[in-house]
């Protein structure tokens, strides 16, 4: 089973990267860009085969390690 | 006299200055602790987290030694009333074990930010601070990448309402402004004290300041603060 760990910084966490990346953005002649926000995907392989408890299992990782929840809130998917 | 040690990560590379502070300061060499040791020394006074890139930074600064098995013991340590000093990545991975609240954050400028800086001494009756004196200002050098201190709104607020904020980015002259909190800290904190006043978290380097004859001495009244509280010990 695939787990997908969507991390991405908090609403209302200053985000410099994704700014910076706007401003770039519309350096290259790209109009009507709003705000930007840059995350990180991380993809995991899991032995188990049920999907609830796979996304169960991927977001206590998730709680535990791969996200820092004062500054960075998650999203799992399983496939 | 105070018995100190010093914790290595893989990536840790501000041990040995560290340890000649403390030395200095003391008049006794830290202890060496490698991260894998599930246990710390019997009789330490003081563990020391110092500066580096433990594990490459890797996922977030300080997020994988914060889940090394030493740091279960540093937490013991100082849930028994132990003191920690946590420099640089060492108040990252404090930030990162839940010791300290909070966050470290890309600095603003999105930016590594090697240069002078400048503190405010908030508080001078605690073991880290006490041979400052309060409002004292004093020179030290910041070297990071991830130095902006975030946390929510409430927890900055807790956190000045219970005087834990240690050390503020300011000019020279003490004054807080947007200019001399270089890396976008809220409220401008440089450094943060657990509840009772043993654990301390700062972004900049006073071990580089403690010797005369290379940058001068400013940083050395911490470590003679520690030396202090430790000296009938």
């Amino acid at each position: 089973m695939k787990a997908r760990v969507t991390v991405m910084p908090k609403s209302g966490v200053l985000d410099p990267q994704g700014k910076a990346i706007g401003h770039a953005l519309e350096g290259l002649g790209f109009a009507g860009i709003g705000e930007v926000r840059a995350g990180k995907v991380i993809e995991l392989e899991l032995a188990e085969t049920d999907p609830a408890r796979a996304k169960q299992l991927a977001e206590e990782m998730a709680r535990r390690l791969l996200a820092n929840t004062v500054i960075e809130s998650f999203r799992v998917d399983i496939a | 006299m105070m018995r100190a040690g010093i914790i290595l990560f893989p990536g840790t590379n501000r041990e040995r200055d560290m340890a000649l502070a403390l030395a200095r300061a003391a008049g006794r060499k830290p202890a060496m602790l490698w991260h894998g040791e599930a246990d710390l020394p019997a009789g330490l006074d003081l563990v020391v987290l110092a500066g580096g890139f433990s594990y490459g930074d890797y996922l977030r600064c300080g997020a994988m030694a914060a889940q090394s098995p030493v740091m279960r013991a540093v937490r013991e340590f100082a849930g028994r009333g132990g003191h920690v000093l946590g420099v640089c990545n060492g108040f990252q991975i404090l930030c990162e074990a839940g010791m300290l609240p909070g966050a470290l954050l890309q600095n603003a400028p999105l930016r590594f930010l090697s240069m002078d800086c400048h503190m405010r001494v908030e508080r001078s009756d605690t073991p880290f601070t006490n041979r400052f004196q309060r409002g004292q200002v004093f020179r030290s050098t910041m070297a990071h990448g991830d130095g902006n201190y975030f946390a929510d709104a409430a927890t900055l607020d807790r956190l000045e309402g219970e005087n834990l904020v240690a050390l503020r980015y300011t000019t020279p002259e003490g004054e807080v402004t947007e200019a001399a909190n270089r890396n976008g800290s809220a409220r401008s904190i440089a450094g943060i004290l657990s509840p009772n006043l043993r654990v301390l978290g700062l972004m900049p380097h006073p071990e580089n300041q403690v010797d005369p004859a290379i940058d001068g001495t400013s940083g050395l009244p911490l470590f003679e603060s520690l030396a202090a509280s430790f000296a009938t010990a």
